[in-house]
C-alpha cells in the first residue's frame, strides 16, 4: 500500500517537473491564433476592415474584439476560413465587405507626377518606388490594389487599373449544366 | 510472355479507329498562312528571334526556349513573317496568345539540316540540343522532353504507343509506316538515360503496328509488350503499372520508381532531330468522324484547322470540331485555331455522332465512377467536395491523381459532368496557392517597412540626442565661420520652403461643402498657432545661443 503511495507520488512529482519543464523550454512566442488569423487575411493592408492593416485585424480577431466578416478583398472565402478556424458559425459579409473588387494594381501617370514622395509614405508594402523630386512609380508585382496611395497624391496622378489574367491566371468556370426536371423520378427508375 | 500487372479500373468505349486506317499517311497541302503559336509546350513561352518582314527558312527558328522549361518554336516552310501578334490558339480558355504568322513561298528552302553523332556528344549537350530542336512529348501533354531525358541509371523506358482513345490513329499509323526510324528514336533515348530495359506498350487492338515494331526490333533487346484494349492504358501512371507492376505515388514523378515514359511519336521526332538535323515542324494528324475519307496527315505545324479539314471532306451535317479524342478532347469553338504539337487529332462533330448527353440527375452514391477509375479514386467524393467548393477536402482525397480521363463520366447514370468539377476545383486550387504566395510576399514587405519605420524613427531620436548631448558638451556652440555657414544654409533653406510653400495652391478647394471648408479652417488654424509657437521657441533657442556664445 505504502509502496503502491510511493510509486504514484514519485510519478506525480517527474511528470510534473517534465511538464513544467516543457512549458518552459516550448514556449510559444508571442499569439499563436494571432499568426494564424493573419495567415488566412490577404494581406492587402488596405485598411477596409477598419483596422490599420491585416495584422491588426488578425489581433482584434484573435482577442475576439472584431468579427471575422469584415475584411472585403478577402470576401467570403476568407470568412469561411476563419470561421473554420475559430470555429464559429459562418457570417453573411459586412455591407461594406460584400462587394468583390478585381484585381488592380496601382498605376502613376509619370507625365502628371510631382515627386513628392506622399504616394510612397502611404504604401503598406514598399510598392512605390522613387524620391523626392524624382517621378515616381510602381512595381507591379508587389502592389497589393489596396488603393491607399490614391487620397494622398496631390495631383491625382494615380489610377487603379484591373490586372489581365491571360493565360497563366485563366480559371474553368464553376460547372454550369442543364438537370433533369423529373430528378426524382429517373433515380427511382435507374436505380 | 510478360506478366502485365492490370490497373484499377479502366472502360471500354467504341474504338472508331478502322475507319481511319483505311489508307496510309498523306502529306497535307502547304496552306496560305500559317500561325504558329509560341506557347506549344508546358513551361516559358518561347521568345520570339523573328522580326515582321523577315523571310525564313524551313525550320528556322522563330522562337527560342526561355528559360529551363521550354523549347524552342520553327518555321514550318519557308516565307515571310507577316505579323507577330496575338492569334486564337486551342485552349480551353478561348483565349488568344502570342503568335508568329508565316505567308509561305511555296519554295520549301531548308536550313543547313546537320545530323549529330549522339554517341560522340555529351548527354547534357544533347539533350539542349533536343530544346533548340523543339522537341516536346507529342502524347498530349506537350511537356519539354529534355527535360525528362534528364534520368540517368534509369531501370526501365516505356514507350507509350497504347494510343487508347477512341478514334485516334495517328501512333497507329506512324509505327505502320515508320517503324524502323521510331525505333532508332528509342536506340537515342536509351543511350541518353542509360536505361536497362526498354519496353514498347501497344494495344492490341493494332496488330499490323505490333508486327511492324516487332520486326524493327529485331536485334535491338527493346520488347514490344501487347497490352489488351482498354482505354485509359495509354495513360503514363497507368502504362507504367500495366508495363512493371510499380506504382508511381501520388505527387511523384515516374523516375523516382526507375521508370521514364515517353509518347512513342516524340521517339520519331527525336530521331528525325539527331539524325536529320530537322526539328519538329509538322506531326502526323487524324483526321476523322463525321468526314468523307478519315485519314492520317502529315501536317505542318501551323496550319489552321478550319482549312486542313476541308482534304478529309467533312460531311455537310458536321456542327463542329473537337482537337484530341472524344475522352479528353478539346472543343474547337474557332476553327480558324491552328494544329499545335499536341493535335494528335481533330473530329469532325455532328449530331448522330455526339448527341447532347441527357440532362444530369443528382448522384445516387452508386460508385460505378469509382470502380470505372484508373487512378482508384473516389470521384463520387470528389464531385461533393469540388460541387461545395471544399477544396481542403477534395486534396484530401487525392484530387491532384485524378488524369482527367472522363472515365467516370462515361459510366455515370446520372450523366454529371465529372469532369469538369475536376478540373474547376484544381483550377481554384491553384489560383489559391498563387493568392497565398502574393499575400506572402507583400506580409514579408509590410513586415519590413513598419521595421524600416521603427528603424528610422530610432535613428533620428538617436541623432537628435547625440546633438543634444554635442551642444551640451561644447558650451561655445562651434563659434567662427564653420558655425555661420551653417546657420546660413540652413536659414536659406528655409526662406526656400517658406517660399514654395506659399506658390503651391491647394487642390480642389472650390465649391466646398460648408464642413469642409470649416474643417480646412480649423486646420489653418492650428497650423498657423503652431508656426507661432515654433517661432517663439526659435526666438528663445536663439537668444539661449546668443547668451552661449557671448
Ligand atoms: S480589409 Fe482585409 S486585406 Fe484589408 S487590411 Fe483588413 S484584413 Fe487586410
Ligand atoms: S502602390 Fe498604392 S495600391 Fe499598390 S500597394 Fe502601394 S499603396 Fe496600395
Ligand atoms: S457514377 Fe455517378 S451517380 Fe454513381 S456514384 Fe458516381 S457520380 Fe454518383
Ligand atoms: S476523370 Fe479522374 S476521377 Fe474520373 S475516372 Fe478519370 S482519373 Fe478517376
Amino acid at each position: 500500500m505504502l509502496n503502491a503511495l510511493l510509486v504514484m507520488i514519485g510519478l506525480a512529482v517527474a511528470l510534473g517537473a517534465v511538464l513544467g519543464f516543457a512549458s518552459l523550454k516550448f514556449k510559444v512566442e508571442g499569439n499563436p491564433l494571432v499568426e494564424k488569423v493573419d495567415a488566412i487575411l490577404p494581406q492587402i493592408q488596405c485598411g477596409q476592415c477598419g483596422f490599420p492593416g491585416c495584422k491588426p485585424y488578425a489581433e482584434a480577431i484573435a482577442s475576439g474584439k472584431a468579427a471575422i466578416n469584415l475584411c472585403a478583398p478577402g470576401g467570403e472565402a476568407v470568412m469561411k476560413r476563419l470561421a473554420d478556424l475559430l470555429g464559429v458559425e459562418p457570417q453573411p459579409l459586412a455591407a461594406e465587405a460584400a462587394r468583390p473588387k478585381p484585381k488592380q494594381v496601382a498605376l502613376i501617370d509619370e507625365q502628371i507626377c510631382i515627386g513628392c514622395t506622399l504616394c510612397f509614405q502611404a504604401c503598406p508594402v514598399d510598392a512605390i518606388v522613387g524620391a523626392a523630386k524624382q517621378v515616381h512609380t510602381v512595381l507591379d508585382s508587389e502592389c497589393t490594389g489596396c488603393e491607399l496611395c490614391l487620397p494622398p497624391c496631390p495631383v491625382d496622378c494615380i489610377t487603379m487599373v484591373p490586372v489581365e489574367e491571360g493565360l497563366n491566371g485563366w480559371k474553368w468556370n464553376y460547372p454550369v449544366y442543364p438537370i433533369s426536371d423529373d430528378a426524382r423520378k429517373d433515380v427511382e427508375v435507374t436505380s | 510472355m510478360r506478366t502485365l500487372h492490370p490497373f484499377h479500373g479502366g472502360i471500354h468505349p467504341p474504338e472508331h479507329k478502322s475507319q481511319s486506317t483505311r489508307q496510309g499517311i498523306a502529306a497535307a497541302p502547304l496552306p496560305a498562312r500559317l500561325v504558329v503559336p509560341l506557347r506549344q509546350h508546358n513551361g516559358n513561352p518561347a521568345r520570339p528571334v523573328v522580326a515582321v518582314g523577315d523571310h525564313v527558312l524551313k525550320g528556322q527558328m522563330i522562337g527560342a526556349p526561355e528559360g529551363f522549361i521550354s523549347a524552342a518554336v520553327h518555321a514550318p516552310a519557308s516565307g515571310r513573317v507577316m505579323a507577330i501578334e496575338m492569334q486564337p490558339i486551342p485552349h480551353p480558355s478561348g483565349l488568344p496568345d502570342v503568335s508568329v504568322v508565316l505567308e509561305p513561298d511555296g519554295e520549301e528552302r531548308w536550313i543547313e539540316r546537320q545530323a549529330i553523332d549522339y554517341r560522340a556528344i555529351d548527354p547534357a549537350d544533347l539533350r539542349n540540343r533536343l530544346r533548340d530542336a523543339g522537341v516536346v512529348g507529342l502524347g498530349g501533354a506537350v511537356f519539354p522532353s529534355h527535360i525528362k531525358l534528364d534520368a540517368s541509371g534509369l531501370e526501365t523506358l516505356v514507350i507509350n504507343a497504347a494510343e487508347c482513345e477512341p478514334y485516334i490513329t495517328c501512333d497507329d499509323m506512324l509505327m505502320r509506316e515508320r517503324a524502323a526510324e521510331v525505333v532508332q528514336g528509342i536506340a537515342i533515348m536509351q543511350h541518353v538515360m542509360a536505361a536497362r530495359e526498354v519496353l514498347i506498350g501497344i494495344e492490341d487492338n493494332k496488330p499490323e503496328a505490333i508486327s511492324a515494331m516487332q520486326a524493327a526490333c529485331q536485334g535491338s533487346g527493346f520488347e514490344v509488350v501487347t497490352v489488351p484494349t482498354l482505354y485509359p492504358s495509354g495513360s503514363a501512371k497507368q502504362l507504367i503499372k500495366l508495363l512493371t507492376g510499380k506504382e508511381v505515388p501520388s505527387g511523384a514523378l515516374a523516375p523516382q520508381v526507375g521508370v521514364q515514359c515517353f509518347n512513342v511519336a516524340t521517339a520519331y521526332t527525336i530521331h528525325r532531330a539527331v539524325n536529320h538535323g530537322e526539328p519538329v515542324i509538322s506531326r502526323i494528324v487524324t483526321l476523322t468522324g463525321n468526314m468523307e475519307e478519315p485519314r492520317n496527315y502529315e501536317v505542318l505545324i501551323g496550319t489552321p484547322v478550319g482549312e486542313l479539314v476541308k482534304v478529309a471532306k467533312p460531311r455537310a451535317d458536321t456542327s463542329g470540331y473537337l482537337m484530341g479524342g472524344p475522352m479528353m478532347g478539346l472543343p474547337l469553338t474557332d476553327p480558324g485555331v491552328p494544329v499545335v504539337k499536341a493535335t494528335n487529332c481533330i473530329i469532325a462533330t455532328s449530331a448522330e455522332l455526339f448527341p447532347p448527353p441527357p440532362r444530369a440527375m443528382p448522384c445516387i452514391r452508386c460508385t460505378r465512377c469509382a470502380q470505372a477509375c484508373p487512378a482508384d479514386l473516389q470521384p463520387q467524393e470528389l464531385f461533393w467536395f469540388a460541387k461545395a467548393k471544399n477544396f481542403a477536402k477534395a486534396q484530401e482525397y487525392q484530387l491532384f491523381d485524378c488524369i482527367e480521363c472522363g472515365c467516370c463520366n462515361y459510366v455515370c447514370p446520372s450523366h454529371i459532368p465529372l469532369v469538369q468539377f475536376y478540373r474547376f476545383a484544381k483550377s481554384e486550387i491553384h489560383a489559391q496557392e498563387r493568392d497565398r504566395k502574393a499575400s506572402e510576399r507583400a506580409r514579408e514587405r509590410h513586415e519590413f517597412r513598419e521595421f524600416r519605420l521603427e528603424r528610422e524613427k530610432q535613428e533620428k531620436a538617436a541623432k537628435h540626442a547625440a546633438k543634444a548631448a554635442q551642444a551640451a558638451a561644447s558650451p561655445d556652440g562651434g563659434s567662427g565661420d564653420e558655425a555661420a555657414a551653417k546657420k546660413a544654409a540652413i536659414q536659406a533653406a528655409i526662406d526656400r520652403a517658406k517660399a514654395k510653400k506659399a506658390a503651391v495652391t491647394p487642390q480642389n478647394v472650390d465649391d466646398l461643402p460648408p464642413e469642409a471648408q470649416a474643417k480646412i479652417d480649423e486646420i489653418e488654424e492650428r497650423r498657423t498657432h503652431a508656426r507661432e509657437s515654433a517661432g517663439q521657441a526659435a526666438a528663445v533657442q536663439k537668444s539661449d545661443e546668443g547668451q552661449g556664445a557671448s
